[in-house]
């Protein structure tokens, strides 16, 4: 170890890889993962989250899975949680459209109003 | 490393590994890989959570759900509803004792509301075996921060501002101990770190090194830094061979970063650390005798002066501190001595780790502030005393400390309020006592060890520990004269003040602390001829209650001796002079129709 430089940047790459374990987060995915949507391809989507969030090096970012939501015929669906804001829901995400999304809504906080399908 | 979406932790410490968490994890494992979720899910394995009794212990994120008692059995369900589906098992949730609340929050559980953790800050947080966790906690920063911003004089400012007291038994100021060392000229002085960890029932020093190693390595550092030394020694005992594991791997991946070695952090400060073993002494935990044996001697403590500090491994200053001292280092140095004198009472600062014993709910590891009441600890924290019974007293200190009956269970638990009690802190072994538990045998039982652990080396300790346990052997097999009493307390006064090392000195506590608050049981004992507490065999008489008795005849069937006859449907007759005591007919008889008084 030659320097403190050194040291941060170890400890900036672990915090990356470590930041589903704190409790407050910049943006949290969820991707709903009941039969319905793994059929419609969800879990090609979560892979690709997770992909993303690990080339990026994107920090305090959550991941996390929920039920079926009910709407079935937009399935797959993702949800981006980000605090103080109202819950943005899109549907029919495929890989491709999730990585626009993380990049537009995520990184440049503005959400892709045409695969939105809650317009609150 | 990848990004996970979800880490699932599972508890490695001792006592989760002794409930198969290591099954657990393996299980978890394969069928990660049967669910296809490799890239998803990745499994943990951390040092202890401190709940011990709920082991093995798995806690899942990014939801913090907390599942306890899981065994290899249940991680199939685990897997296939939380991990795919998303469902929490609320079946392998926490339930807090006395009510049927569920808690799945592992935040929210009432064992770690009342904690504070600084010592114990990453254990079951992160994984001991990979530095990168330990970093990402901001780990080796003290060391940065001292190596970098600070010069010797000011880390030890900080230390006594701070207010840190020795946590392994004596609660000497650290800071004046660095300073010593640091005051004494030497080319050559050494860091060593006391894990011998011997008082029975007491493990908050495995379960550090088990659980964050990183952060004794970081604060031996520093203190090589502080005093001018350039190599320190872990002495550890054999009997915990995670721990040794763990600290091993910690060494050579903190040498790989370059963070032991030569020329740490470009500023030309060297520093090593090598482990020795031991062998699972009780004296070796004394400081001269640990030094003594880590030079390859017998483990025997010398007379001090001189200190440690003066003279110590090789007759070399050495600064000599315990497992959970250092651990707290990093953290002072990181948010400041201001910060940490905030934490606790007006002449014990911090916070301490007490390991929970007995008789009690929560078995395990917590760490509360200073000055956090008996009462707090043992109902709020401990959930109270299994099926409902009376707290009797707790002992702390462990074979060196006394007890607290329970008129003074709203003690502030620090170390000059224990002092005042005849007891002392010790490592923070707490074991806990209920109506059922006999304190002149608590006394018998802390006196047997002592006197097994006796080195040897002087007499009082030696010839008195063996005249005292004698004395109480008598007593509880119903053989004690009345002068038992004074020759206990002639015979502990002189074993106090002649006795060469701590052993011997702390040794008669137990003894002069049952006798302060509870003489009236020794009474009952040497001239009644009664245990109160049911526990001492030869003084309890067995008898069939009349009234209950059935008949049924199956006390004469297990009797091994054949002290109990009667007739079918008539009530049972035992002979006092053939019984034995053995308890046999009382756990079989249906109608709880004998009894022992």
């Amino acid at each position: 170890m030659k320097s403190l430089d050194e040291l941060k940047a170890i400890r900036e790459q672990a915090k990356t890889d470590l930041s589903n374990r704190e409790t407050e987060y910049m943006a949290r995915v969820e991707v709903a993962m009941a039969t319905c949507g793994i059929t419609a391809g969800a879990r090609e989507v979560l892979n690709t989250v997770l992909e993303e969030i690990t080339t990026r090096n994107l920090k305090n970012i959550q991941v996390s899975q929920t039920g079926c939501p009910g709407l079935c015929y937009n399935e797959p669906l993702v949800t981006i949680v980000k605090p103080g804001q109202p819950r943005f829901m899109y549907g029919k995400v495929t890989p491709d459209r999730v990585r626009k999304i993380i990049a537009q809504h995520i990184i440049n906080d503005q959400p892709i109003k045409e695969w939105l399908i809650n317009l609150e | 490393m990848e990004f996970y979406r979800s880490h699932v932790l599972v508890c490695a410490g001792t006592g989760c590994t002794s409930t198969e968490s290591l099954e657990v994890r393996d299980a978890l494992n394969k069928e990660i890989e049967r669910l296809n979720l490799t890239k998803e899910v990745k499994i943990v394995t951390t040092g202890c959570f401190g709940f011990c009794n709920l082991g093995p212990i798995i806690v899942v994120y990014p939801e913090g759900t907390f599942y306890c008692r899981v065994n290899p059995d249940d991680v199939r369900e685990v897997a296939e509803e939380h991990f795919l589906k998303g469902r929490v098992v609320s079946r392998l949730l926490y339930k807090e004792p006395d009510s049927d609340i569920k808690v799945a929050d592992f935040d929210k559980i009432e064992f770690f509301t009342h904690q504070k953790r600084v010592a114990l800050r990453n254990c079951g947080l992160i994984d001991p075996e990979k530095i990168e966790e330990y970093i990402a906690q901001d780990g080796y920063f003290a060391l940065g921060k001292a190596l970098s911003e600070l010069t010797p004089q000011e880390v030890i400012e900080i230390i006594k501002k701070s207010g840190l007291r020795g946590r392994g038994g004596g609660g000497f100021s650290a800071g004046l101990k660095w300073q010593f060392a640091h005051n004494t000229p030497g080319n050559v002085k050494y860091v060593v770190c006391n894990a011998d960890e011997g008082d029975p029932g007491a493990f908050m020093d495995r379960s550090v090194l088990e659980g964050d190693p990183h952060s004794v390595i970081e604060a031996m550092a520093i203190a090589g830094y502080a005093i001018g030394s350039n190599q320190g020694y872990v002495y550890v005992r054999a009997e915990y061979p995670i721990a040794v594991r763990r600290l091993q791997i910690a060494i050579e991946q903190a040498r790989s970063l370059g963070l032991l070695g030569k020329n740490i952090f470009g500023t030309g400060f060297d520093f090593d650390l090598d482990i020795r073993l031991g062998a699972g002494a009780f004296v070796c935990g004394e400081e001269t005798a640990l030094l003594t044996s880590i030079e390859g001697h017998r483990g025997e403590p010398r007379p001090r002066p001189p200190f440690p500090a003066v003279e110590g491994l090789w007759k070399k200053p050495t600064l000599l501190n315990n497992v959970e001292t250092y651990a707290n280092i990093p953290a002072i140095i990181l948010k400041g001595a201001e910060w940490f004198a905030g934490i606790g009472t007006e002449k014990s600062k911090g916070t301490k780790v007490f390991a929970l014993a007995g008789k009690i709910n929560n078995t395990g590891l917590i760490e509360v502030p200073m000055g956090t009441s008996l009462k707090t600890i043992v109902y709020d924290i401990g959930g109270g005393i299994p099926g409902g019974k009376k707290f009797k007293a707790a002992q702390t200190g462990g074979p060196s400390g006394g007890c607290i009956p329970a008129h003074l269970i709203d003690t502030e638990i620090d170390y000059d309020n224990l002092l005042a009690l005849g007891s002392m802190m010790g490592s923070g072994g707490l074991i806990v006592m209920d109506e059922s538990d006999c304190m002149v045998d608590i006394a018998r039982f802390f006196l047997e060890f002592t006197q097994e652990e006796s080195c040897g080396k002087c007499p009082p300790c030696r010839i008195g520990t063996k005249r005292m346990l004698e004395i109480l052997e008598r007593i509880t097999e119903g053989k004690g004269v009345p002068e038992d009493i004074e020759n206990l307390e002639v015979l502990a006064e002189t074993i106090k003040n002649a006795s060469l090392c701590g052993l011997g000195q702390t040794a008669p506590n137990p003894v002069l602390s049952t006798l302060k608050f509870f003489k009236d049981e020794y009474e009952s004992h040497i001239i009644d001829k009664k245990c109160p507490a049911g526990v001492c065999h030869a003084l309890l008489t067995f008898f069939v209650i009349a009234e209950k008795c059935r008949g049924c005849g199956l006390c004469a069937r297990v009797c091994p001796v054949g002290a109990i006859s009667g007739k079918p449907r008539e009530p049972y007759i035992i002979d006092a002079e053939k019984c034995i005591k053995c308890g046999e007919c009382i756990e079989k008889c249906k109608f709880d129709a004998i009894v022992k008084m």
